[in-house]
């Protein structure tokens, strides 16, 4: 069961306090895009074995949403940071970089 | 025969005798005795049936490995069936009965598979089964499930509690013996907080019966001072009885605690399962004795060599008069020593190494015990018991070259390091040679959320196999746990030990090294599921090559020991078959728990009323009182309809909507979800949430909205009232306020995080009360205090003032068709005012109605209902709710997924009613059929029925459905065919899907 530090409350939440919200940082399309970007909105995910942002929301807690980097193999976690992020903090990144080396790198 | 010594047995207190039965026989044991130590105290070596050929099977083992002794335990709520008689602690008045024989254990019928073993290979119902299909069903499955199979279910409802602890620690170490005491110690020495389990009853594992001496004190004396040092330690907490369960991510444990197994009723829960959450998990579990595979290995009396000690040395004991020990190791010279010293007769050691001059070889050879090496068993003899062995050459095909009686033998092929927890989370293995077994690989721990080694091992565990050498590693294990939790280790050192040295031990899969066929289809790997050698073997000839193939072709390490016995062994049989080495080969998935736990201790106290909280409203109590026929919404209770005297559940939902439609209904609408949204930005980001534009809409007015999500598909509907320049209260779905209430702060919190909107669920501050029907005016005006007259309060507006003395918001909303007043009160008001309104509403032939009526006097005016017309397909358009989907707005969730091809194809099924030709109510999701059929051969569907009601106001069926280019096809009659097997037809009319007042004027008055 996983363990992931809520940003807001500073909760080491346990995995059933938690709701998962799939993939982070997608860029939302809407009317005036076209079919190909619009369907790679709604329906394409990255599953990657490794590296994955993801949305997780402290359901049963503060009910904040906030997101997490993860490797999806080993459940290391390399940090969590608040939904209101355009892509992962630089010492998150720089984290999976040295703990990573083979990471094909953010974006 | 076994049988209870004079004196010895460290566990019991002879002072203490208990009474059991074992199928219906009256037995006698004492306080301290495992079931398996009286059965066997009273000679009864023979305990159960094999699973497949319903071979004669006695106890094996002493302690959680055992795969033969499984009983069924305790009779109506305390039964239980598989339990292991060598982990069950006897007490006064226990029952037990065999498992799995006809008609008695004595007797089987079953054993006729014995000699069929022949035609029952590994994968024979794979072979067997294959055709006709009948057959299987028919007579096959039925032989199958009454011959096969272990225990029998329980029919009764458990009658013990069960309950969760959770805890949370630095430091877990599961295995309370002498590796785990050590470890404790020295973690707890740092100041960690430790936790401490032990599956048995007593602390110290096999110290005390090997008989090591440690720091200069017997073994017993050194775990009475090391358990009195930890108890003395505030941050130190020890627990017997409990189970390391499972390992999981995170440093997440599961322990399993055995907490009133022995003292049944008394009160106390049954079994707690605790929920650990640990930084470093330290697993000093131990290890575990190997069978050896000779012809006959399996016979009653034939034990490991451990057991056969621990039996002397814990319970008093004896497996028989003349014993027989058959080796590949040192170790066993152990059990001869025991046995001798007991005052039993040793026949013969049989040691399968060319040469043995060990210490405890030679002290066996001192005690003037016949010592044979590069020997083995050719076969035992016997049926139900032992009755002798045949000696072998160890490198031969197994000619006999001696027979011995003798009536137990103690075979010992090694020890396995026990790594299922270290393995349960991802832990890896490397292979010892010299063991011969699979130890943790120390370099690939299981990482945590740091990615960092959260599980060690302490003790033979780690494959340490000397007692000196166990504390070592121990005592290292608990400093290095201690650091990695954070605490700085002292300097603690391990405990002085003079091992006694012992030479390797040979691997050795096979006993003899060259035998046939004959015997190697007796010499059995896996007793719980009756695998042998020859099985595995057939398996990697046909090609079940991976290891976790040929476990399932054969059922090899299956069931509920999980081969804690059998699994090296196979391995080893396997890899040989294979020509590959065993590393090479690898093992199967250790999952856990290690030994199963009982599915109480998974549920705790969530069960009957405790399973799942359930919502009442304010006004509960009342309905309960008046006759309310609940049916569960959600988590919530409401009321299907209130039954009067006599009357059917179908005749009580009738005359509701009859004198809703003519007088005056009153509908407890309390658990219709409210969620305030509020703020400067609060109207844009409505009109983003729903279809149709919130933002616009006056101060004091409601509006119908349609939400959907980012697939376009309709996720709920509701009514909006604009309570202030910068208030709405947004009315969701009974069963969609949380649901929904979550997806605006979803949206709120990652994607529109600078818009300034605040939401709150307030759902259960309000009751609401709808008042409906010709009289609700009458009724509310005769409580007096505001004007709800339509020229003051028209329909879809809402007003705030005062009725019958209580503070009230009155919304003019119908989800009827009729005059119609939701009103809400704060929930504390709730009961009283639904009082108040029931009070003065009989003289208006006021009468409350449940949910039945409210769908049908909804379907009766062709409203949608969401979970009925809607199932996650389908979009609004679809509904013919394009009148609540606004044109002017540039965006709005759903708005550009309704765009796409599929969305606008005019060939999408569209809302309609339908009315059969006789009357009749067509079953709720009944298709209709077209012309032609598919490529499967199936009629097409050109439609589905959404909603299906008897209407008592129309005195008909009435139905809503989605039907393919449905609204073009006004008066076309369609056919439902039924699914009942009679091949009827229903035919049914495609109408406007607005039956009853078509205009709408009733509600508008």
């Amino acid at each position: 069961m996983l363990l992931l530090e809520c940003p807001y409350c500073g909760v080491a939440a346990d995995e059933t306090e938690l709701a998962a919200g799939g993939e982070a940082h997608l860029k939302r399309e809407t009317v005036g895009s076209l079919d190909a970007e619009f369907e790679e909105y709604l329906f394409m995910r990255e599953n990657p074995r490794g590296v994955h942002f993801e949305r997780w929301r402290h359901a049963y807690g503060c009910g904040k949403w906030f997101l997490a980097a993860r490797d999806t193999m080993t459940l290391e976690v390399f940090g969590t940071y608040p939904a209101q992020s355009k892509k992962p903090p630089k010492a998150i990144e720089n984290l999976i970089k040295k703990k990573r080396p083979d990471w094909k790198g953010w974006a | 025969m076994s049988t209870r010594l004079a004196t010895g047995g460290r566990l019991l207190d002879r002072t203490r005798g208990l009474e059991f039965t074992f199928n219906g026989k009256r037995l006698r044991g004492y306080e301290g005795d495992t079931l398996a130590s009286a059965l066997l105290a009273n000679g009864q070596t023979l305990v159960g049936r094999s699973f497949k050929y319903h071979r004669p099977r006695g106890i094996v083992a002493s302690g959680a490995e055992e795969p033969n002794a499984l009983v069924n335990l305790g009779e109506s709520g305390r039964f239980e069936p598989n339990q292991r008689a060598t982990t069950t602690e006897l007490f006064q008045g226990l029952t037990a009965t065999s498992q799995n024989h006809w008609p008695s254990l004595e007797f089987d019928v079953g054993v006729l598979n014995n000699f069929a073993a022949r035609f029952l290979p590994a994968g024979f119902y794979y072979k067997t089964f294959m055709a006709p299909r009948a057959a299987w069903k028919h007579v096959f499955e039925p032989i199958i499930r009454r011959s096969a199979g272990l225990g029998k279910a329980p029919k009764d409802r458990d009658i013990d509690r069960y309950e969760h602890f959770h805890s949370h620690v630095d430091v877990l170490i599961i295995g309370g013996g002498i590796a785990g005491l050590q470890a404790a110690r020295a973690a707890g020495a740092s100041g960690a907080k430790v936790l401490l389990v032990e599956q048995t009853a007593s602390w110290g594992g096999r110290a005390p019966v090997d008989g090591a001496e440690i720091d200069g004190q017997t073994a017993e004396d050194w775990i009475k001072n090391a358990l009195v040092d930890l108890e003395s330690k505030a941050n130190v907490h020890l627990r017997s009885r409990c189970m390391g369960a499972g390992v999981y991510d995170h440093g997440y444990a599961l322990a399993y605690e055995r907490v009133a197994d022995h003292t049944p009723g008394d009160g106390r829960p049954r079994h707690r399962l605790w929920r650990i959450r640990a930084k470093q998990i330290i697993t000093a579990t131990g290890a575990i004795e190997r069978p050896l595979s000779f012809a006959g290995n399996d016979i009653p009396g034939v034990m490991l060599a451990s057991a056969v000690r621990d039996y002397i040395a814990n319970y008093g004991v004896s497996p028989g008069d003349r014993t027989v020990v058959v080796t590949n190791n040192d170790d066993a010279y152990r059990t001869a020593i025991a046995l001798k010293a007991a005052g039993l007769v040793i026949p013969v050691i049989l040691d399968a190494r060319p040469e043995a001059n060990g210490a405890l070889v030679e002290e066996a050879r001192d005690l003037r015990i016949r010592v044979e090496v590069g020997k083995g068993i050719a076969k035992v003899k016997g049926g139900k018991k032992v009755t002798g062995i045949s000696i072998c050459a160890q490198a031969g095909e197994g000619a006999a070259l001696e027979d011995i009686a003798c009536d137990a033998v103690a075979m010992s092929g090694g020890w396995s390091p026990v790594v299922h927890l270290w393995s349960h989370c991802g832990g890896k293995l490397v292979w010892d040679e010299t063991n011969a077994h699979f130890k943790p690989d120390v370099d690939k721990a299981p990482t945590n959320q740091s990615g960092e080694g959260f599980v060690k091992t302490a003790g033979t565990a780690s494959g340490a196999m000397s007692t000196g050498a166990v504390l070592q590693d121990a005592n290292d294990a608990g400093k290095a746990a201690a650091k990695a939790a954070g605490f700085s280790a002292k300097s603690t050192a391990a405990p002085r030990v003079a091992d006694v040295p012992e030479q390797p031990m040979a691997a050795v899969w096979s006993m003899p090294q060259g035998a046939g066929i004959k015997k190697r289809m007796k010499m059995w790997l896996d007793f719980q599921n009756d695998v042998k050698v020859s099985d595995v073997q057939l398996a990697a000839r046909e090609g079940f090559e991976s290891v976790e193939h040929a476990k399932r072709y054969t059922t090899l390490g299956m069931a509920t020991d999980q081969g804690k016995l059998s699994n090296i062994n196979g391995l080893a049989i396997l890899s040989q078959s294979l020509n590959a080495a065993i590393p090479q080969v690898g093992t199967t998935t250790f999952r856990p728990p290690y030994t199963p736990i009982s599915m109480g201790a998974i549920g705790g106290e969530a069960r009957g009323e405790l399973f799942q909280p359930v919502r009442q409203t304010s006004i509960h109590d009342w309905h309960a009182a008046n006759g309310a026929y609940f049916e569960p919404v959600g988590q919530w209770r409401r009321p299907y309809c209130f039954r009067r005297a006599s009357e059917s559940v179908e005749q009580a939902v009738h005359r509701e909507v009859k004198n809703t439609r003519q007088a005056l209904g009153l509908l407890d609408a309390s658990t219709l979800g409210k969620i305030l949204v509020k703020g400067p930005d609060a109207g844009k980001f409505l009109d983003m949430l729903y279809t149709n534009m919130m933002s616009n809409l006056a101060v004091g007015k409601c509006r119908y909205g349609l939400m959907c999500n980012e697939n376009g598909f309709l996720i709920d509907d509701g009514v909006v009232a604009r309570i202030d320049e910068d208030v709405w209260l947004c009315h969701t779905t009974t069963g969609g306020a949380e649901r929904i209430h979550g997806w605006m702060e979803d949206w709120l919190q990652c994607e529109w995080w600078d818009w300034k909107v605040y939401t709150a669920n307030v759902t259960e501050q309000f009751a609401q009360i709808a008042v409906v029907g010709p009289n609700a005016r009458k009724l509310l005006e005769k409580l007096g205090g505001m004007d709800v007259s339509k020229e003051t309060l028209p329909f879809m507006q809402w007003a705030n003032g005062v009725i019958g003395g209580f503070d009230a918001r009155v919304f003019r909303i119908s989800f009827s068709g009729e005059l119609s007043y939701e009103i809400a009160v704060a929930a504390s008001d709730g009961r009283a005012f639904w009082g108040a309104l029931i009070d003065a509403g009989e003289e208006f032939g006021l009468m409350p109605y449940g949910t039945e009526c409210l769908h049908i006097l909804r379907a009766e005016k062709g409203f949608i209902m969401i979970g009925d017309e809607t199932d996650g397909t389908v979009i609004p358009q679809d509904l013919g709710l394009e009148w609540a989907i606004s044109k002017k707005k540039t965006d709005y969730l759903g708005k550009r997924a309704q765009e796409r091809s599929h969305m606008t194809d005019p060939k999408r099924w569209k809302l309609v009613g339908l009315e059969t030709l006789d009357g009749s109510v067509i079953p709720d999701g009944a298709y209709a059929v077209g012309q032609g059929r598919n490529a499967n051969g199936q009629r097409i569907t050109i439609g589905r029925i959404t909603s299906s009601y008897f209407s008592p106001t129309l005195d008909r069926g009435i139905a809503m459905g989605l039907v393919e280019h449905g609204p073009d096809r006004m008066g076309e009659v369609i056919d439902f065919p039924t699914i009942d097997g009679t091949g009827t037809v229903i035919k049914a009319r495609i109408v406007n899907p607005v039956f009853f007042d078509k205009a709408g004027e009733k509600q508008d008055v």
